[in-house]
């Protein structure tokens, strides 16, 4: 059976009411994983009453961080000092330097771009590329399709159809996420996957990008944060006192 | 020998803050279908109200089963009643009436 991810809630995390009712609400439309957006110098305290939260819900939390970097100083920094510290980290481009940036550096899982203001969505053929080398994804956060209206709403799905279609040559992955600040805009994996139909992508597509591609990013970042993790196939597998003597 | 057509029966369930009239429902929904699909789309629909009920919030609905993914962005693209906040959501999707109540029992 698949296991559904939603990896992008954005309750205020210090409105611990509202981010119970989004976790359980998740967790009653099938999601199995949430990702919640954390502010970067959270404290532990606070992990653990999340993590009791999702686990008295049946979910499991992944923790997210969001980065705005106005300058290349900026993004790196956050990089280096916050990448350890989270299972998922996601950038928001607002320049299309930043964007090349993020795309190029491996540190980052999510690449994630303006919904209100299109031009400023820069995921062309270049960025795919970079993307597609580095490993990082497209996030597409569908509540921003729900709330816009009219024009915008047409105008923000021939950006996303481009957009998917560009992912799909260069092989990047695409991942759809709630991007919900309320449960009201929450939806289930199968509504999302009938709402992706509308920019192009096919039903199969749309429910890998909710459940096994944020999945295995997910796994991959897990076992990289874990204490056992040395480099890419280096492993440790016995402590100095649990060692054989040879 | 025409084909029989295949049905989709969907049961919904509405949340919001406000009691949703039978009218309301029927509007709403025709005004997603319409503005995601325009006519031409909802035409291709079949979208029948089989049932629904104020107090528990619920509803059911049929659809061609050609168009389910239509139906169900239509409902998933609604946010909002008489500007209030509101979602549907589809509890179960099934092929006769009777999988679909025996489904909803389980």
């Amino acid at each position: 059976m698949r296991m559904f991810i939603d990896l992008h809630l954005r309750p205020s995390i210090k409105d611990l009411n509202q981010v119970k009712k989004m976790v359980r609400k998740s967790s009653e439309l099938g999601y199995r994983l949430v990702g919640l957006s954390l502010s970067p110098d959270f404290k532990r305290e606070e992990f653990g009453l999340l993590q009791k939260i999702c686990k008295d819900a049946n979910t499991d939390l992944v923790t997210r961080a969001d980065f705005f970097p106005r300058t290349r100083h900026e993004l790196l920094n956050d990089l280096r000092r916050f990448r350890r510290k989270f299972e998922v980290i996601s950038v928001v481009c607002a320049s299309k330097m930043m964007a090349r940036l993020a795309a190029k550096d491996r540190r980052v899982d999510l690449l994630s771009f303006s919904f209100t203001d299109l031009r400023r969505r820069f995921f062309d053929d270049a960025e795919a590329e970079l993307a597609s080398k580095a490993l990082s994804s497209l996030e597409i956060d569908i509540a921003s399709l729900l709330t816009s209206k009219g024009f915008s709403r047409i105008r923000l799905l021939s950006r996303l159809r481009e957009e998917v279609a560009t992912a799909k040559k260069f092989r990047v992955p695409v991942i759809i996420s709630s991007g919900a600040t309320n449960s009201l805009l929450m939806r289930g994996p199968h509504d999302y996957a009938s709402l992706a139909s509308l920019f192009d992508m096919t039903p199969s597509l749309a429910l890998r990008a909710l459940s096994e591609t944020p999945l295995t990013m997910i796994e991959q970042n897990r076992k990289k944060l874990s204490p056992d993790y040395v480099a890419e196939g280096v492993r440790v597998v016995r402590r100095k006192n649990n060692c054989l003597d040879v | 020998m025409p084909r029989r057509v295949r049905r989709r029966y969907l049961a919904l369930r509405v949340v919001s803050q406000e009691p949703v009239s039978l009218r309301d429902f029927k509007s709403i929904f025709w005004n997603a279908l319409l503005q995601l699909f325009g006519e031409y789309g909802a035409s291709q629909v079949g979208f029948s109200l089989i049932d629904y009920n104020q107090q528990s919030c619920q509803a059911i609905v049929r659809c061609s089963h050609k168009a389910l993914e239509m139906v169900r962005a239509s409902i998933a693209s609604i946010t909002e009643i008489n500007e209030k906040p509101m979602a549907i959501h589809v509890m179960r999707v099934s092929g006769t009436l009777k999988a679909l109540s025996k489904k909803a029992q389980s």
